[in-house]
């Protein structure tokens, strides 16, 4: 088991290597980093000599290892827009994507998990179309339409919700929360819904297509042989085996609710790391990019790591083959 | 005398209905006639098409001839409206543009950006799918590597990442008119993986297969082999993700475009367009915004359902 | 004369689809009597599997029962509310799979899922259930079975689990069970110990078995009767010995004949030409003719019924007057 474990901390760990890379060729060669931090109005000299200064003139190889150092002692350099270190402009603004990922995958998990299952177990309910209906639309609404489309019904014909910002927040450590106040949690429920919705399409149909799967295979059908009540087959039996694989591939998808949430924060001003990341993309500031990059990339491996390890705890099968490997 | 083979005629008349009957009758064809969902789709789908197609020919007003435009006309709501005016259908944006002409050319860019970079990712997918398959090895293991890690990330990332870059590169002056090849590339290389890892999976189980075998004994070089037997059986396995690949090209397109990083205002698609309008929704100009809105996703819902219907036909499983 | 167990009359099970209604069981009757083995022997896609399924009630759409009648000791069960039905299975009727492998739950272990099912069928305690299974996997050979019942399904060789699977259709005592190619997916040596130890478990507990295989060696060892299934119909039904030795059918003549005898020496193994009809192409009148060394003019024209001719039935013009004969009679 715990060469397993070992094994993939080391593969997580390849994968951010070969991300730092990235970053840092965006770092390093996309654009001139000293033309980005100067004024016109600098002379060659002492741009050579800033060159010189920043040991821009180094081996790559010595760069790099430079970058990965600084990198590890979360020291990302400084944004070419907001002349502020990266670090600081990012870990503001960190917890309120993470409040809202959270929230809406939430918010998906418990409306999705259910409409799946109810449309696996009552296929031909008129509720089960709805349900069918429903996803179809969320998966074919950009998440920016969606987000037109509430604010536009909720906030500007009904008045009921705020259409941007985060409501009052407040700060625990360094940590800033908005579910503690009620302004804060009117203002994070049409952002959630929005984020939520194309994940709530997604799980609905994956548990569906999953348990449909799985109510076709021999266990089950030997399970109703013995005579076991429709709710033991269902709910028992059924429903655990199509949870396992869908835990994992909802697991997976956190990181890309990371990065969808960069469209959610730009329509409702939402004050978060993804709005910063569009800022920085369309200013070219690169620094901003390739540290977003990293992050998100560490987020998405730290995922992945997690749920790898969740899923040999959960399955037998796997259990064992990690025991043996 | 000539003698007419009286067999002849009840010949010719029983071949030809046989063949459309047949045609009629395929799963594919059958499956989509009887269901009046994907009927519909398709009609959608089709018309939205054609219109974006020919928009240059059936669009009532060009919306980017600045010599047409009249800021006095601007701010029109539709033509049902109270204060509409009948030459602008569905209305006038905040620069006096046709909505509705500016609809027709923007679904022409919005599928456009679509199609070709749904045909690029395919394209690389293949291509690269057939070499690590075939090949193994290093080469494999380097593509799949490579495959792995850009998984992890989702396209909208890998797209942004990509037109930063090109921006970036390019320093300050950056063409307005690259603007939709640098689409095209962004969206089609976001997308390339699922093409490779699926062709790559069909390209190992071919290649064990004993007429591949055949093949190289005869002599025939790897090339050929490659596109001339593993390939057609590769299709349809790709044509279902192409499917899928589509709505969420589109999606990605306009979603890059509302966010300002993709098509400019000059060259809207679908997406501009409805950020454009989402400015004015607060003022109540609702129509500027949901027009674009509604064709968009329209657009999309359509192509799904037609994704959807060719994925349970081409399965087997479920015939 | 003792009442049969399971009693199955003109039995026919159909699918809808959009090439109209495909038959794949047509009018099958045949009995039951209680711990009797009767084999169900027939090529693939003879219609086998879907007799048994239907018995138990595990017909999955566009398949249903058209037609017919199953009774089990006198009362009707094939149109039964699905919770009566319910009840039956695994109490009354068990059934057993071709693939051990798949017929477990991966994710739970074996203790839990034999205790489920006797908790299901019995009012004991979950902890009298654990000792009950425990004497169960006894019972079907699985050694140090206190070390065992804790364990999942992987962890058990292709024979395990098998006498696993056996366990928990044996676990809540029912008077029929039906076993759909039980050996179809075991190695060859362990085969025979599946067959014997099934055999042992039915004479122990008084349990009649249908025994659906293709394998006409396990219906030769264990049965004692055999039914001979072909395109949907049954052709021939009697005792094991009779149909062995004596087939009456050409088509279990042919069948007969194709299977090598050590001990016999036989130049060349009987081979029948041609290939069992697919679902959509069943021919009229009897559905072996175009393959039967033996067809003559009604064969093509009416179907035979299943008719008594000494000890068996046979469903063969060879054997029953042809109505055309008959009213020649007068």
């Amino acid at each position: 088991m715990l060469t397993f474990v070992v094994r993939r901390v080391l593969q997580a760990l390849l994968v951010m290597l070969v991300v730092a890379l990235i970053a840092f060729t965006l770092f390093r060669f996309v654009g001139d980093p000293i033309n980005q931090m100067v004024g016109l109005d600098t002379s060659i000299a002492e741009r050579a000599q800033l060159r010189e200064m920043l040991g821009l003139n180094d081996p790559v190889v010595v760069q790099f290892v430079r970058f990965v150092w600084h990198a590890l002692q979360l020291d990302f350099g400084i944004s070419y827009q907001f002349k502020q270190p990266v670090v600081a402009l990012i870990g503001e603004r960190f917890p309120a994507t993470i409040e809202l990922a959270f929230v809406s995958a939430l918010l998906a998990l418990l409306v999705g998990i259910p409409m799946g299952v109810y449309t696996a177990l009552h296929r031909g309910s008129w509720l089960s179309t709805v349900f069918l209906t429903v996803s179809l639309v969320g998966i074919s609404l950009p998440v920016f339409l969606t987000g037109i489309l509430l604010i536009f019904l909720f906030a500007v014909t009904l008045g009921l919700l705020p259409s941007f910002g985060r409501g009052e927040v407040v700060r625990i450590g360094f940590w800033t929360t908005g579910l503690l106040t009620a302004s804060g949690l009117r203002a994070i429920i049409l952002p959630a819904v929005t984020l939520g919705l194309f994940q709530l399409t997604l799980i609905m149909r994956l548990v569906r297509s999953e348990m449909l799967e799985v109510l076709r295979t021999d266990y089950i059908k030997f399970a109703r042989a013995r005579g076991l009540s429709e709710r033991a087959v269902n709910f028992g039996h059924a429903l655990k085996n199509t949870l396992v694989p869908v835990i994992t591939i909802v697991g997976l998808q956190l990181g890309s609710v990371i990065a969808f949430a960069i469209i959610t924060e730009t329509v409702f001003q939402w004050p978060g790391m993804g709005l910063l990341f569009l800022i920085a993309v369309q200013n070219a500031d690169i620094p901003v990019m390739a540290t977003y990059l990293l992050l998100v990339a560490a987020i998405f491996v730290a995922i992945n790591l997690i749920v790898d390890l969740l899923y040999a705890v959960i399955d037998p099968r796997i259990r064992v083959e990690a025991r043996a490997a | 005398m000539t003698d007419v083979n009286p067999e002849l005629p009840r010949v010719l008349l029983t071949r030809r209905p046989g063949r459309l009957a047949a045609f009629l009758d395929h799963d594919l064809v059958y499956s989509l006639l009887h269901s009046r969902v994907t009927l519909v789709a398709a009609a959608v789908t089709l018309t939205i098409v054609v219109a974006a197609a020919f928009a240059p020919w059936i669009a009532p007003y060009d919306p980017f001839d600045l010599r047409q435009l009249n800021l006095l006309d601007s701010h029109l709501p539709p033509a049902w409206a109270a204060e509409g005016d009948r030459r602008f259908l569905l209305g006038t944006d905040d620069q006096g543009r046709d909505v509705l002409s500016a609809i027709l050319y923007g679904a022409q860019i919005s599928l456009s950006v679509g199609l070709l970079s749904v045909v690029l990712a395919a394209v690389v997918g293949i291509f690269l799918g057939l070499i690590a398959g075939y090949a193994g090895g290093a080469l494999d293991s380097i593509i799949m590597r490579a495959a792995d890690v850009q998984l992890t990330f989702p396209a909208i990332l890998i797209a942004l990442l990509i037109d930063g870059t090109i921006r970036a590169l390019s320093g300050e002056g950056r063409n307005e008119e690259t603007a939709f090849w640098v689409l095209v590339l962004s969206i089609g290389l976001s997308s390339w993986v699922q093409y490779a890892r699926t062709v790559r999976g069909s390209t190992l189980v071919e290649k064990n297969k004993d007429y591949v075998l055949a093949a190289r004994l005869i002599g025939l070089d790897q090339t050929s082999i490659l596109f001339r037997h593993v390939l057609p059986n590769v299709i349809g396995p790709v044509l279902v993700i192409a499917t899928i690949n589509l709505g969420l090209a589109i999606i990605l397109e306009a979603t890059l475009s509302f966010l300002g990083v993709g098509l400019p205002p000059t060259e809207p698609s679908l997406g501009t367009l409805i950020s454009i309008g989402n400015k004015f929704l607060f003022a109540g100009e609702w129509w500027i915004a949901i027009f674009p809105g509604v064709t968009l996703a329209g657009l999309v819902l359509a192509v799904n359902l037609l994704g959807d219907w060719m994925r349970d036909a081409l399965n087997p499983k479920l015939r | 004369m003792k009442k049969a167990l399971l009693s199955v009359r003109d039995l026919r099970v159909e699918f809808s689809t959009r090439r109209g209604t495909l038959v794949a069981v047509d009018g099958v009757s045949f009995d039951i009597m209680p711990g009797e083995v009767l084999g169900v022997v027939g090529e693939s896609g003879a219609g086998k599997s879907l007799t048994g399924s239907a018995i138990i009630g595990l017909i999955e759409p566009p398949g249903r029962i058209g037609a017919g009648e199953i009774r089990l000791t006198g009362e009707r069960i094939d149109h039964l509310p699905p919770e009566r039905m319910r009840r039956i299975r695994g109490r009354r009727i068990g059934m057993v799979f071709q693939d051990p492998l798949t017929s477990l739950n991966p994710l739970y272990r074996i203790g839990d899922q034999l205790v489920e099912t006797i908790v299901t069928h019995t009012n004991k305690s979950r902890a009298a259930a654990r000792t009950h299974a425990l004497a169960l996997l006894t019972e079907v050979g699985i050694p140090a079975p206190e070390a065992r019942i804790d364990n999942y399904p992987h962890q058990f060789s292709g024979g395990m689990r098998q006498r696993v699977v056996l366990a928990l259709a044996l676990a809540a005592n029912p008077e029929l069970i039906i076993a759909d190619e039980p050996t179809t997916a075991l190695d060859v040596s362990v085969q025979a110990q599946i067959i014997a130890l099934l055999k042992r478990l039915c004479r122990d507990h008084g349990t009649a078995v249908m025994l659906i295989t293709h394998d006409m060696g396990v219906i030769a060892e264990t049965a004692d009767r055999v039914a001979v299934m072909y395109a949907g119909r049954i052709v021939e039904i009697g005792a094991v010995r009779d149909v062995v030795r004596s087939p009456l059918h050409p088509y279990t003549i042919g069948l007969m004949g194709s299977i090598p005898k050590p001990d016999v020496d036989t130049p060349r193994l009987t081979q029948i030409p041609g290939m069992m009809p697919r679902l959509t192409a069943i021919p009229t009148g009897c559905a072996f003719h175009p393959r039967c060394p033996r067809a003559f003019a009604p064969c093509a024209i009416e179907r035979p019924d299943q008719k008594t001719h000494g000890r068996a039935e046979v469903a063969c013009w060879l054997f029953q007057p042809t109505r055309a004969a008959a009213e020649a009679r007068g």
